[in-house]
């Protein structure tokens, strides 16, 4: 088997049931050295990555998606499976499977051990959280169970520095023995008589093997007893999230200050170093300060990623998700879709990308659609600005920040706009469609670690700067260049952008636009914030700043606040509740759903939102004398 | 499925979707009404299976939802799962007997 080239890695790949702390364990084993892409063909995340066992055999380790079983309902686990399997060509079939398991709660994991036996691989029990196991007192007769099971049995702590020790000495061990080598697969699709057997052979392991204790975890059960109260945790959830919006408006402020200083003494410094000019105007007004807009918004990025972090470590997604389920569902939602939706907050794309944690195609469809609905981070910044120019920074019953609140309304604005859109779905796309059931195992509550969060919130980091770099760098030097050129006649006495593309594309679309009291310098901003949402601003800015000088584009809030209505910037600030989303987020929709009918229908829905809603706000704005 | 189904008490068994929040007792069969819920009642049956409702197993409802009291929070030997009333349904269990 492995004898490929004598050179070759070892293919092992990581199965287990949802929880069982397996990325974590893949965090652990293979560090910092691990690349995430897609398998070929579907959109799963095929997460990879290289380690070294003591004896120096190198190792090529792969993490499949959570399952309880390869029955294979969505397309996740249908990967699990077919990697399993061996059934994916581009793939290796591993030569050995890790199959993780909770020690503290092992029933579902066993049963998935003796469906994984009948595939004939060489298949080791990684028993995670053995500490915890202990301390709860849960007593396990390793040796007894691994006769029961005839498989190796290891104990590992994904989350201790040293707790992977056990596991890597027991690699070398399986790859010089004979356990290493492969028998017959005999797997078949289970049908519920062979699951139901398959749990009572687990079952009946558990008895011989495993001591529970009395009392389950006492600290989940207090902490449940208030967070699933019918009231209270609906309480709590609903002051979870208040907190969120508001930490991520207040804290992030110092840090932001910090860069947004930084870039302007960049921008001065190239200023005073290169010749006045057209180079000089690119670099500073297109380059530095395009860039150094968007930028400024990674510590809001980050305390929202750490929020919700924390939340999906600490077990308690699972909660909300259980707490949501009764309301999602009134809409048409189902209570799974909370986590995509709520990862939507801060960015639609790995929102979209989390629908596939729901099986039923059209849920998922269902969810995608509203996904975008959702005020994701990048709206921020043009929330943010607007805000701040007109609504005055007072405090209401004498602590609510009043710009926090009305950054709060939008929020609601979203969740409400995104649940009516999925009734109506529910009511007129899938009329005849049933409910699909809503099944969720509830995890123990676990202390967050701070490592794998550091190391999420890394990931989040890079994936911005990434985007910041390239998709957002090019759009900053197409509507510098849109308007900069082409350059003002001879002897013009209007500001130069007024000769600009940009300006005739803004005047084109007056008509179209005027109605909703936009004026063409928001429709110049409007066509690159279609192509990632956040860079309207720095659009903005680059329009003004390139129109007023240097003190406007310094204070760009100062300029919109002089040149627009409270009207006008209402109307902007609902058009970018609904706003047609970013090139990104669409492609994204495109790919998840396999068709463009999916992603036209949302950019056309969302875009008949936007104006309409816009249109009604300017116009009662007006009527009640903010014109 | 005819040989792994076990026949229900019906004097004592009662669906799991309609008892009471603190409800304590043992699973005595899995029966999936027909024509119930969005998929088939094979389906339903295979997912309450793989998430630990068999014959013989311990279920203890520990939470509800505000609305409707759906969904419930059952506790199944020793994991916690969530799941709505409609499929709890096919989940037989009898009450313990009060120690």
């Amino acid at each position: 088997m492995s004898s490929v080239t004598a050179a070759s890695a070892w293919h092992l790949a990581l199965v287990g049931t949802p929880n069982s702390g397996k990325t974590a364990l893949f965090n652990a084993l293979t560090g910092s050295r691990q690349k995430v892409a897609n398998y070929p063909g579907v959109t799963v995340e095929r997460k990879a990555g290289l380690l070294q066992t003591p004896a120096g055999r190198s190792v090529n380790l792969i993490d499949l998606p959570g399952t309880y079983s390869l029955r294979g309902r969505s397309p996740d686990e249908e990967i699990t499976r077919d990697v399993v399997l061996g059934r994916v060509a581009s793939e290796s079939a591993p030569e050995l499977l890790l199959c993780v398991a909770d020690a503290t709660n092992l029933r579902l994991s066993l049963r998935l051990v003796i469906e994984l036996k009948r595939v004939g691989r060489p298949l080791v029990l990684v028993l995670n959280m053995f500490d915890i196991a202990q301390r709860r007192g849960v007593r396990i007769d390793l040796d007894r169970l691994s006769a029961e099971l005839g498989i190796p049995v290891v104990t590992a702590v994904a989350v201790r520095r040293d707790g992977t020790r056990q596991l890597l000495g027991r690699m070398d061990e399986i790859a010089n023995s004979r356990l290493g080598a492969p028998g017959e697969n005999t797997w078949q699709p289970p049908t519920p008589a062979d699951l139901r057997a398959a749990q009572r052979e687990a079952d009946r392991i558990i008895a011989a093997a495993v001591a529970m204790p009395a009392k389950p975890d006492t600290l989940t059960t207090r902490a449940d007893a208030v967070l699933l109260h019918p009231v209270a945790g609906l309480v709590i959830l609903l002051a979870l999230l208040f907190v969120m919006f508001q930490a991520v408006f207040s804290w992030a402020q110092p840090l932001m200050e910090l860069i947004s200083s930084g870039f302007a003494a960049l921008g001065l410094a190239a200023h005073d170093l290169l010749p006045p000019g057209l180079l000089q105007s690119f670099v500073q007004n297109g380059v530095i300060s395009g860039v150094g807009s968007v930028l400024v918004f990674l510590p809001q990025i980050l305390i929202l990623f750490l929020f919700i972090l924390l939340l999906e470590d600490l077990g308690y997604m699972a909660r909300a998700a259980f707490l949501m389920d009764r309301i999602m569902g009134s809409a048409g939602l189902h209570g799974r879709a909370f986590i995509p939706l709520l990862s939507s907050f801060a960015c639609a794309i790995p929102g979209i990308m989390a629908t596939r944690v729901i099986d039923n195609r059209r849920d998922r469809l269902t969810t995608i659609l509203v996904a975008p609905l959702m005020t994701c981070s990048a709206r921020i910044p043009v929330y943010t600005l607007i805000i701040s120019a007109f609504i005055p920074a007072r405090h209401v019953w004498g602590f609510v920040s009043l710009q926090g609140l009305v950054m709060f309304g939008l929020y609601a604005a979203g969740i409400a706009s995104a649940l009516g859109v999925s009734f109506l779905a529910k009511h007129f796309l899938w009329q005849e469609h049933e409910t699909p059931p809503f099944m969720l195992e509830l995890p123990d509550y676990k202390l967050p670690r701070p490592r794998a969060i550091a190391m999420g919130l890394y990931t989040r980091a890079k994936m911005f700067l990434h985007r910041a770099g390239t998709t957002i760098f090019s759009m900053m030097v197409l509507i510098w260049f849109l308007a900069s050129f082409p350059r003002p006649p001879e002897g013009a006495t209007d500001p130069a952008i007024n000769y600009s593309l940009a300006a005739m594309i803004g005047h084109a679309l007056e008509p179209v636009l005027a109605p909703v009291g936009f004026n063409w310098q928001i429709n110049v901003a409007l066509i690159p914030g279609m192509a990632a949402r956040e860079v309207a601003v720095a659009a903005l800015g680059t329009v003004y700043a390139i129109e007023g000088g240097k003190e406007a584009a310094e204070q760009i809030g100062q300029a919109l606040a002089s040149k627009w209505s409270l009207a006008t910037a209402l109307a902007v600030l609902v058009w970018y509740i609904f706003a047609p989303q970013c090139a990104s987020t669409l492609a994204v929709i495109r790919r998840e759903t396999g068709s463009w009918k999916w992603m036209a229908v949302t950019f056309g829905y969302m875009l008949a939102l936007a104006y309409a809603a816009s249109f009604i706000t300017f116009h009662v704005a007006v009527a009640l004398g903010a014109g | 499925m005819p040989e792994s189904r076990q026949p229900v008490n019906v004097r004592s068994s009662q669906p799991l979707g309609q008892a009471p929040c603190g409800f304590r007792g043992r699973v005595d069969a899995i029966e999936v009404p027909v024509a119930t819920t969005g998929l088939p009642a094979h389906e339903i049956e295979s997912r309450l299976i793989e998430l630990g409702f068999v014959e013989g197993a311990h279920v203890e409802i520990l939470h509800e939802g505000a609305f409707g009291r759906d969904p419930i929070a059952v506790r199944v030997n020793h994991a916690t799962i969530a799941l709505r009333r409609r499929e709890a349904m096919a989940i037989f269990a009898t009450a313990d007997r009060p120690a």
